[in-house]
């Protein structure tokens, strides 16, 4: 029992992560229909700014998080208008290409930056050490995870189904010419919905950074989650993949725990038994 | 050359609750040259894809030599002989002329998924490959990729890779939207050399070429059958002129 | 987009003939390599191994328009098939060169009916998950496969019970390079069959493909299969080459380098695999040891410029300049 409940809440912290990561990916991926490998580059920078704004400047851990959340989106923001929009229309090829591209200089600038090591993160005293949780002593940093993730979750549901912002937004993943045609300006659209998606990525990257290591290898190491989340989840939606995260989040720390011996097989057999099975994702499942 | 007689009986197509197409009863015999005319949005593409099998009927029935064909998909419906052109022109745009049609000649004769001999020399549908480009009057252009081709030929090519398909029955779609008209007559030579046998059913605004081609002539308006019969039958009809009245400048006055 | 030619520049009656008497000499030049660069055999042999590893790829991506970024899962299944079956002392060359064939072919057969009847980002997760699952399986499997340490004891007899696999390389440049112009004239001749034309259409435009009656599955599933063939056939090559077979042999990283090579020649182009792997390779091994953030650095910047001016790859921009000059003479 007690086990039964640690792997549900690992499961549940890592699969927070994965999601706050991922989600802005399947939002921007939807949106303007495009193939971006290169989300884990700023859940990785996230991670950076805030291990450094931490360990050599002394800013506290909330504020690190915040800072590197907004310095990433103004990048993710910036890039988006430099590079990304001319990628709209072109071939899924020129897109995979792109965005390894991009994977490649920013993996090797954190190289040159921070060298070749994993940062650790130096968390603050009040995320140290256990907690006592229905009658479990649970680990204080991935409790908060827990409840933060929560937090962020609510504000984004409440933000995509209540406000203007998001009812573009679903919208304009709908059908982008009636988009247009109703007067959505979907360029300013595409710019800011990459620029929330990326500063979500960032936060994902800087609280979760305990749990996946911040060095140059991350968006290659951890791509494959990323993508897994979206494809399972289904495009262009911020629920789904909540689920998707959470389910692979659970089966992977449940698979590790009871059989270390298959390690990630049993991740990957899942994820293409789904993908056959509901090539749009859960969505799919739920639409029908 | 074989022969197929093309029927609907009944049939019905609403999207949602609008319904577009309603109780059409329709026959195309072997050898027919038949037009399909009608004001626009009247639901003469919709009734081509309802044949083609790109949409299914909601309620009704296709028949090809009495055979219920409702079910089957396109690509089961074009081996059987229905061949038809797009409205919007559907090619390979990165492929060359000659390339685009050996595609449509290597598929019907059964040789496409043979992986060892050039293409080039299977020469009996390389030969049938440049007679039908010879036919549509693109040979000077064979070498050149489709995308590279003025609209109006393009539209020639569609005609080439639906003839490539040896079709018993032929829909063209328009295939004269975006020719110049002083340039439509050569969709007319090409449809004047098609074997006797095919049923050719033209759709198209160009009156001027539906009542030089048509033998017969169905006027669809708003989903359903308004008026058949000979194309001096038509032009003479009041009720016809009437539906046209906002039209006039398609020229069926000037036709008749 | 630009109308440089995929299938290649339609040339005039004359210089077929000359292209024809031209064909042998890059293969000539190739062949009489270990005279004048002694030394390099070790890595010509790696660029001919990687440009049939390229030209299988071509086939998915730049024929049939597959993008698969799990094309070394296919590699690595031939490169373990043929390793192993050393270790268990079947150690003919060209035997367990064939059986690496027939283990990719159906592994091939099996992830690719399963996978291409999806499109897009779906078959691009799947491509990547089919690799990722069967790395994760040699990792695991190390009573098999050694696990991270690599295969130990893989060992090849001679080549015809002549050629033994010499210490610097020379019979395992020579087979590969044979190897090599087989699979070439065997892709050549498959990309002009009627069924090469075929997946060009499917590529082109997949929805009237299947309006002229065009099995799509079927057609994609075959090609799957042949290339997967040919992956694992460049697999047993690397094993018997190198007489070891590690884990990056089955990696997503050897899957994105592939596909970058054959990118940076010109895909679909038959030859861009021959102009992208050398140049790659010849890169790597000059820059990467010096200082592997420098080579990620360069590589990727190359990347973004190649998708964001220059699409086709090398190859692309020779045709271009070829088409400017030509047009030039034309006006003259």
């Amino acid at each position: 029992m007690t086990t039964a409940i640690t792997i549900l809440f690992f499961g549940i912290a890592y699969g927070m992560i994965l999601y706050l990561i991922s989600v802005g990916l399947s939002v921007t991926m939807g949106l303007m229909n495009i193939v971006n490998l290169a989300h884990g580059v700023f859940a990785m920078l996230g991670g950076y700014i805030t291990v450094t704004l931490m360990n050599h400047l002394g800013v506290p851990f909330l504020l690190a998080l915040a800072a590197g959340c907004v310095l990433v989106a103004i990048l993710g923001f910036v890039l988006e208008r430099l590079l990304y929009r001319h990628l709209y229309g072109r071939s899924e090829l020129d897109q995979v290409l792109f965005s390894i591209g991009l994977i490649f200089v920013s993996a090797a600038l954190a190289r040159i930056a921070w060298g070749p090591l994993a940062q650790p993160i130096e968390l603050p005293d009040y995320l140290k050490g256990q907690v006592e949780f229905l009658g479990l002593e649970l680990p204080t940093y991935r409790l908060a995870l827990v409840g933060f993730g929560f937090a962020v979750i609510a504000g984004l549901w409440f933000g995509f189904d209540r406000t203007l912002f998001g009812a573009r937004i679903r919208a304009t993943v709908n059908n982008r010419e009636m988009a247009q045609s109703v007067g959505i300006d979907t360029d300013r659209l595409f710019a800011l919905a990459f620029a929330l998606g990326t500063g979500l990525a960032a936060l994902g990257g800087g609280l979760g950074a305990d749990v996946l290591a911040i060095a140059p290898t991350y968006p290659l190491q951890y791509i494959i989650y990323f993508l897994i989340v979206v494809a399972v989840g289904g495009l262009g939606d911020i629920k789904a993949p909540f689920l998707a995260a959470i389910l692979i989040g659970l089966a992977d720390t449940a698979c590790r725990y009871f059989l270390p011996e298959v390690g990630a097989i049993f991740i990957f057999a899942f994820v293409f038994v789904v993908l056959i099975w509901l090539p749009a994702g859960i969505m799919q499942w739920r639409r029908s | 050359m074989e022969t197929a007689t093309l029927e609907t009986r009944g049939l019905n197509k609403s999207f949602g609750s609008v319904p577009v197409i309603t109780d059409v009863d329709f026959v195309l015999r072997p050898g027919e040259r038949r037009a399909l005319i009608g004001p626009n949005g009247a639901g003469k593409t919709t009734f081509v894809n309802l044949l083609t099998g790109n949409l299914r009927p909601t309620s009704g029935r296709v028949l090809l030599d009495d055979h219920d064909i409702t079910e089957l998909d396109e690509a089961r419906r074009i081996r059987q002989g229905i061949g038809r052109t797009f409205q919007i022109t559907s090619l390979f745009p990165m492929l060359t002329v000659r390339e685009n049609v050996f595609l449509a000649v290597s598929e019907c004769e059964g040789i496409a998924g043979n992986l060892f001999r050039s293409a080039l020399r299977h020469r009996p549908q390389i030969e049938r490959t440049d007679e039908l480009i010879r036919r549509v009057g693109l040979s000077d252009v064979a070498n050149t990729h489709a995308q590279l081709l003025p609209y109006g030929r393009q539209r020639l090519l569609e005609i080439a890779i639906a003839l490539a398909l040896r079709p018993k029955i032929l829909l063209l779609d328009e295939p004269a939207a975006g020719i110049p008209t002083a340039d439509s007559h050569v969709v007319l030579d090409i449809l004047a050399t098609l074997p006797k046998d095919i049923a050719v059913l033209l759709i198209d605004h160009d009156m001027d070429l539906v009542f030089r081609f048509a033998q017969q002539i169905t006027v669809m308006v708003q989903g359903s059958i308004f008026a058949q019969g000979s194309p001096r039958e038509i032009a003479a009809d009041p009720r016809v002129r009437e539906v046209y009245l906002g039209d006039s400048k398609h020229g069926l006055a000037a036709a008749s | 987009m630009t109308a440089v030619s995929t299938s290649g520049p339609a040339y005039p009656a004359a210089s077929s003939q000359l292209r024809r008497l031209a064909l042998p000499l890059p293969w000539l030049a190739t062949a009489a390599l270990p005279l004048f660069l002694p030394g390099y055999e070790p890595l010509a042999t790696q660029i001919l191994v990687m440009i049939v590893f390229a030209l299988s790829l071509d086939l998915l991506v730049g024929y049939a328009g597959i993008v698969t970024l799990g094309h070394a899962g296919l590699f690595g299944m031939g490169a373990y098939t043929a390793g192993i079956l050393s270790v268990y002392g079947i150690t003919d060359p060209l035997l367990t060169a064939g059986c690496a064939m027939l283990v990719a072919a159906a592994t091939g057969l099996v992830f690719g009916w399963a996978m291409l009847r999806t499109k897009d980002l779906t078959l691009l997760m799947l491509t990547m998950a089919s690799a990722f699952l069967l790395y994760e399986i040699a990792n695991k499997a190390t009573w098999l496969t050694g696990g991270e340490d690599g295969l130990q004891g893989v060992n090849f007899s001679s080549l015809f019970g002549t050629f033994a696999f010499d210490f610097r390389g020379i019979t395992a440049f020579y087979y590969s390079l044979a190897v090599l112009f087989v699979v070439f004239l065997a892709v050549r001749a498959l990309i002009a069959s009627p069924f090469g034309w075929s997946l060009r259409g499917i590529r082109e435009n997949s929805a009237r493909m299947a309006a002229i009656g065009c099995p799509i599955l079927k057609r994609r599933v075959i090609v799957y299969v042949i290339s997967a063939a040919l992956a694992g056939l460049a697999g047993a090559l690397q094993a018997q080459a190198t007489q070891f077979v590690a884990l990056y042999s089955l990696s997503f990283e050897l899957s994105g380098n592939i596909l970058i090579m054959l990118i940076l020649g010109g895909s679909g182009r038959l030859y861009g695999a021959f102009i992208g792997v050398p140049a790659f390779m010849f890169a790597q091994d000059l820059l990467a040891k010096q200082d592997p953030a420098n080579w990620f650095l360069g590589l990727g910047i190359i990347l973004i410029v190649l998708v964001m001016l220059a699409p086709g790859g090398i190859l692309g921009i020779a045709e271009r300049v070829m088409a400017a000059i030509r047009r030039r003479r034309g006006a003259a």
